[in-house]
């Protein structure tokens, strides 16, 4: 809804990013229509909204994993803060964007490769070699993601042999291995269970002290869970961004009201 | 037709309706299952009545001697020394031409070529190779390799013959790997910051290494039995010495003199010895034909055991 002021954070807050004016498009088709966007530092903000709304296409611009497919614009930008860098801008390499902002998939997507590899993975691209280094990483980010514990004694084992819950938890350490300025998480818990999820929750409660979270959720009750902002996206538009106690509470929007209440979605 | 009491069957005739139906059913599994074992067992036993045939043919004939001599116009002291030397040599050089061409293609078509209407005649044009006559492949090498790159009836110029006929066989095993990853192993690859060469040797490459190398195996067991572009090309029938040796280099460099040497191969050997009237010939070649089976079923039994062994650790 165009005809409104953009949405903000709560004043004094700090921005880690911010989309202005952000269109996409796939061949002719405009799956996002003109987003403004902020990012607080150091929060979890939500995405939520019915199936095919572009609320997973809003978050892959931000890794620029549109780039992997042919016949794509993006238009309007998103400011990485503090540099200021445009990350959709067509001179900005993806891969530099995709080393500052790790993603965690819909489906645990471990590589066929040890829990150690896993994690380590990241940091192999940029070339670290420094083995006491990467042991350190790979620690460290596996007890960020709540996993070490699990695994301390079998970081030879393939990664497949983890339960669904762990896997993703896995993939949520090799994301953190590297230490990324913004975690992406596109609905990171659809493929799991409840007590896995529930696991999953936790974590990305903690892990907003280290680094900026945007979360996609098809689940309304986890935005409410772990977010402090929320935004409602249907068919392309950003239809309300607020502090997620509001968004659940008192939303301004009619089609926000009628979504969360669960009347369509 | 419906039962008329589905939905309803309770009663003891509505059962025993749908009883009926089910055994109708079951009685297509049961004949599909009969035909298939028809046709598998006709297709074992032909194949083991020939191995069989051979075996009592040429299973005597068989000892050290046998691989150690050359032809020779007794047939008793005719061995395979310089085919299966030959053989092994073309091989050689056809795997070493064909791997990496044909992985290099399937990788560059599935993983940077952009989807348009170049690489689809290319694609069209990779599969139907696969089904172009072998001694098509012959006339083209003889005028190719034989005469316009003057390698003469050699051993490289068989391998390059034979690692064309193989490379489409090649390029559909890598396309055919690479495709069985998943995306979203791709799209993590890409996430953590990969370049797309880091994609593709970290993630692509070994994962899809078993199901290359099946093709791969299955391709140089095709091209073990291949007769006709290589007489084409000009094989000699009968060869009684051995190509220089690698080693034979006086500076103790390789020497790869042996590239350019006439060779022969184990079915003209074959094809030689079974074209001859005498009776002790059919021996010798029903041997050679043991030889070259048992070559060819080990290849392609450790293209199963890679199969196996390999994808145990790789669950999509």
């Amino acid at each position: 809804m165009n005809t409104q002021t953009p949405p903000t954070t709560k004043p004094g807050t700090e921005l880690k990013a911010q989309a202005k004016a952000l269109s996409f498009y796939y061949g002719s088709f405009q799956a996002l229509k003109n987003i403004d966007f902020p990012v607080e530092k150091n929060q979890v903000t939500a995405l939520i909204g019915p199936s095919g709304c572009g609320k997973s296409t809003f978050l892959r611009c931000f890794n620029r994993m549109h780039d992997l497919y042919p016949n794509m614009r993006y238009e309007g930008e998103i400011l990485l803060y503090p540099d200021g860098v445009n990350i959709v801008d067509r001179h900005v390499d993806p891969i530099e964007v995709r080393m500052r902002i790790s993603m965690v998939f819909q489906k645990p997507n471990p590589f066929p490769k040890s829990i150690y590899e896993n994690v380590a993975y990241g940091l192999r691209v940029r070339g670290v070699r420094n083995r006491s280094l990467i042991d350190e990483k790979v620690e460290e980010a596996l007890r960020a993601a709540a996993l070490w514990g699990e695994v301390r004694d079998r970081l030879d084992d393939l990664a497949f042999n983890l339960s669904g819950g762990q896997q993703q938890r896995l993939c949520i350490a090799r994301a953190l291995a590297t230490d990324p300025e913004i975690l992406l998480f596109d609905e990171p818990t659809s493929a799991l269970d409840p007590i896995a999820t529930a696991k999953i929750e936790e974590l990305v409660s903690e892990l907003k002290e280290k680094v900026t979270i945007l979360i996609v959720t098809h689940n309304m009750q986890q935005a409410a869970r772990v977010s402090a902002y929320t935004a409602f996206m249907y068919i392309g538009e950003l239809i309300e961004f607020d502090d997620t106690k509001r968004i659940f509470t008192n939303p301004s929007s009619k089609l926000t009201e009628e979504y969360i209440t669960g009347r369509f979605g | 037709m419906i039962p008329k009491s589905i939905g309803a069957s309770t009663s003891e005739t509505g059962v025993a309706e749908l009883r009926r139906l089910i055994a109708r059913h079951k009685m297509w599994d049961w004949l599909f299952g009969l035909l298939g074992t028809l046709a598998l067992l006709f297709a074992t036993l032909v194949f083991a009545a020939l191995f069989g045939q051979m075996l009592i043919n040429g299973g005597p004939h068989l000892s050290w001697d046998f691989f150690t001599s050359f032809p020779s116009r007794r047939a008793a002291s005719a061995g395979i020394l310089s085919a299966w030397v030959g053989t092994v040599l073309v091989m050689l050089v056809t795997a070493l031409v064909a791997v990496p061409l044909g992985i290099g293609a399937g990788i560059y078509l599935e993983e940077y070529a952009r989807k348009n209407l170049l690489t689809d005649i290319i694609e069209i044009n990779v599969t139907n190779l696969a089904g172009v006559p072998s001694i098509i492949y012959g006339l083209l090498a003889l005028g190719l390799f034989v005469y316009q790159f003057g390698l003469g009836q050699s051993i490289a110029a068989a391998g390059l013959t034979l690692a064309l006929l193989i490379l489409p066989v090649v390029i559909v095993a890598t396309r055919e790997a690479i495709r069985t990853i998943p995306q979203n192993i791709r799209e993590g690859a890409y996430a953590c910051g990969s370049s797309k060469w880091q994609v593709v040797s970290h993630h692509i490459i070994p994962y899809s290494l078993p199901g290359i190398m099946t093709g791969v195996i299955i391709g140089l067991a095709r091209a073990i039995g291949e007769t006709a572009p290589i007489i084409t090309i000009g094989a000699l029938t009968f060869i009684a010495f051995l190509p220089p040796s690698p080693f034979s280099s006086p500076d103790h460099l390789l020497s790869f003199e042996w590239l350019l040497a006439p060779f022969t191969v184990m079915p003209i050997q074959m094809f030689n010895w079974i074209s001859r009237p005498e009776e002790a010939f059919q021996a010798n070649a029903a041997a050679a034909g043991l030889v070259l089976l048992v070559m060819t079923l080990s290849m392609n039994a450790l293209a199963i055991w890679i199969r196996y062994h390999f994808r145990k650790k790789i669950k999509w």
